[in-house]
């Protein structure tokens, strides 16, 4: 018996070893790489140079970090917004209607759709002088729209209503799901001690869904600080007074454009801090306020 | 009240309805200006229904950029992704699911830190490695990270696993005198095909909508994927301003997803809520 237990065992170890190479080689290796780099010069032509925290230094009196940075920061509101229609929308279809599948596979369908196609589309959309929402709003309002792509304060507004759009349905589908998973006997409950509709919401229905709150919250962070393609597309160079770079933009700019890998790593590294970091802070609190079973 | 009720759910249809025209107009719009001829897509006021309607942008398109290499190679990456990189996460997760073996904990735990780790920082590390490799401009860096199994697949399916296959089962399967793969391929396997489809299709669009990885290393147009491939489009094969054609570029690139979307539509939206509540 001892013996089979031991062979179960080595077949179990044998099982997770692809995961755990994956890791060392793919993870491990190149995190502890990119702290040694930052403390680099390197252009991968002439040899590295050790120069302690020179690249910090650098970054901390380059204006396109600071830049990047307030753009990426900025981008955190399409979490809200978003939250705020995906609430909206679910609440919406959380009802015996008719033809609810197909209004749910409508939203989604940006969801799915390829960031780039989807960036290419808004390109068009939000052209200054022929794009249909500046055609639209010259015919509702009867004012002439934003340049959206061209004036450095309507960039990040740009980004944020194409998130929405591109967004919305993902978030809806899991707040579906959460709402899904609230027995109506609080509600039963509820309409017997004659609470309002609003209260409904307010008590049972926003705090019985924040595992689904802090669940997009986590995630949308995450992401936010990590997007790119939108902006590679959108804006070029990053855009009018570089107000459409993220910093996974400014990286990938002094990476693969300069070759400042060095440099490059360091600010990689103050990114991957800051995500901890959040990410830690939003754990921590989300015991006081996230409702657990 | 019932009445009420009726003229609430008609508001309700009111919105959606309205919504969803904001979700698919742009889509419209993008086929629309995709009909055009040049000369009439900066029309005033904009035409909807294209008057004359042509195709010549999809050929055009098709014609100057190599898409076809470009879907060959997207769908290349994703194959071998897949195929290798979902069995590999199927069978570390029946491991970490059903048995027991020193440092489980730990090491689970370790996998799961790597999705703590932003793409930014291991990139050059990774860049610099498979550039020593002579890797550059081929498909290898996408598809070989992935061939090891990725950890939110991998917790997905242990999920799955603890929960839909009986421990009696294995046990049966052992005393038969089923062998650990045996066991694994025959009992643990065609139970797990459900989350196996779903992390497919999940897997498929995050493969084939990636764009950062291939813009890093592709750089010879007939190697490149199909998104980076229309990413490049207006500064490599048709004017700026050409958006008839762009549009035509940016659909070709849309549709093979909807096409996929609609085919395993039940598995996305079930995979996504699952991961979501049980994240």
């Amino acid at each position: 018996m001892t013996g089979y237990r031991r062979k179960e065992m080595l077949w179990s170890l044998l099982f997770i070893t692809p995961p755990v190479l994956g890791f060392l080689i793919f993870g491990l290796a190149p995190l502890i790489s990119s702290l040694g780099l930052s403390f680099m010069s390197w252009d991968m032509m002439s040899p590295a140079k050790f120069i302690g925290l020179d690249n910090f230094g650098k970054l901390a009196q380059d204006e396109k970090f600071y830049k990047s940075m307030y753009n990426t920061f900025y981008l955190l509101l399409g979490i809200p917004l978003g939250m705020i229609a995906a609430m909206a929308l679910a609440l919406m279809m959380n009802r015996p209607l008719k033809g609810v599948s197909l209004f749910r596979t409508i939203y989604y369908i940006p969801v799915i759709s390829p960031i780039i196609a989807v960036s290419l589309l808004w390109q068009w959309l939000l052209n200054y002088d022929y794009g249909i929402i500046n055609e639209f709003i010259w015919k509702i309002f009867g004012v002439q729209g934003p340049n959206w792509l061209g004036d450095p304060n309507w960039v990040k507004p740009s980004f944020l209503l194409m998130g929405l759009w591109g967004g919305v349905g993902g978030t809806m589908v899991l707040y579906l799901a959460g709402l899904q998973g609230i027995s109506s006997s609080y509600y039963e409950a509820a309409e017997v001690d004659g609470a309002k509709r609003w209260h409904q919401f307010r008590f049972i229905t926003l705090p019985l869904l924040s595992p689904i709150h802090f669940f997009v919250v986590v995630m949308g962070v995450i992401g936010t600080f990590q997007s790119f393609s939108q902006m590679y597309i959108l804006a070029a160079d990053g855009g009018p007074e570089y107000s459409g770079a993220t910093i996974v933009y400014y990286i990938f700019q002094e990476a693969f454009k300069y070759f400042n890998m060095g440099f490059a790593s360091s600010v990689a590294w103050v990114l991957g801090v800051i995500i901890f970091i959040l990410t830690l802070i939003q754990f921590r609190f989300s015991k006081r306020w996230v409702y657990q079973d | 009240m019932a009445r009420e009720r009726r003229l609430m759910n008609s508001l309700i249809y009111v919105l959606l309805l309205a919504g969803s025209i904001v979700m698919l107009g742009p889509l419209a719009w993008t086929l629309s200006t995709s009909l055009k001829i040049q000369q009439h897509v900066f029309d005033v006021p904009p035409q909807w229904i294209p008057k004359p309607s042509t195709w010549s942008n999809y050929t055009d398109v098709w014609s100057k950029a190599p898409l076809l290499h470009g879907f060959l190679n997207s769908a290349i990456v994703v194959v071998a992704v897949l195929s290798v990189g979902l069995f590999v996460a199927s069978m570390a997760a029946y491991s970490f699911a059903k048995f027991h073996f020193p440092f489980k904990e730990g090491i689970f735990l370790a996998l799961l830190g790597t999705m703590m780790i932003p793409y930014s920082v291991v990139m050059i590390p990774q860049y610099i490695g498979f550039s020593e490799l002579g890797w550059v401009d081929t498909l290898l860096p996408l598809i070989v990270p992935g061939l090891f199994g990725n950890i939110v697949t991998i917790f997905f399916f242990r999920q799955f696993m603890q929960g839909s296959i009986p421990n009696d089962l294995i046990d049966a399967a052992k005393i038969d005198g089923c062998g650990y793969f045996r066991t694994f391929a025959t009992v643990a396997l065609p139970i797990a095909k459900p989350a196996i489809a779903a992390q497919a299709a999940l897997g498929f669009m995050g493969i084939w909508n990636d764009f950062m990885g291939p813009l890093i290393y592709l750089h010879t147009p007939e190697r490149q994927t199909i998104q980076v491939l229309i990413a490049s489009m207006q500064s490599n094969y048709i004017s700026t301003s050409n958006y008839p054609s762009l549009m035509a570029a940016s659909l070709i690139a849309l549709v093979p997803v909807i096409i996929v979307f609609f085919m395993a539509q039940r598995y996305f939206i079930e995979s996504l809520a699952i991961s979501g509540i049980k994240g």
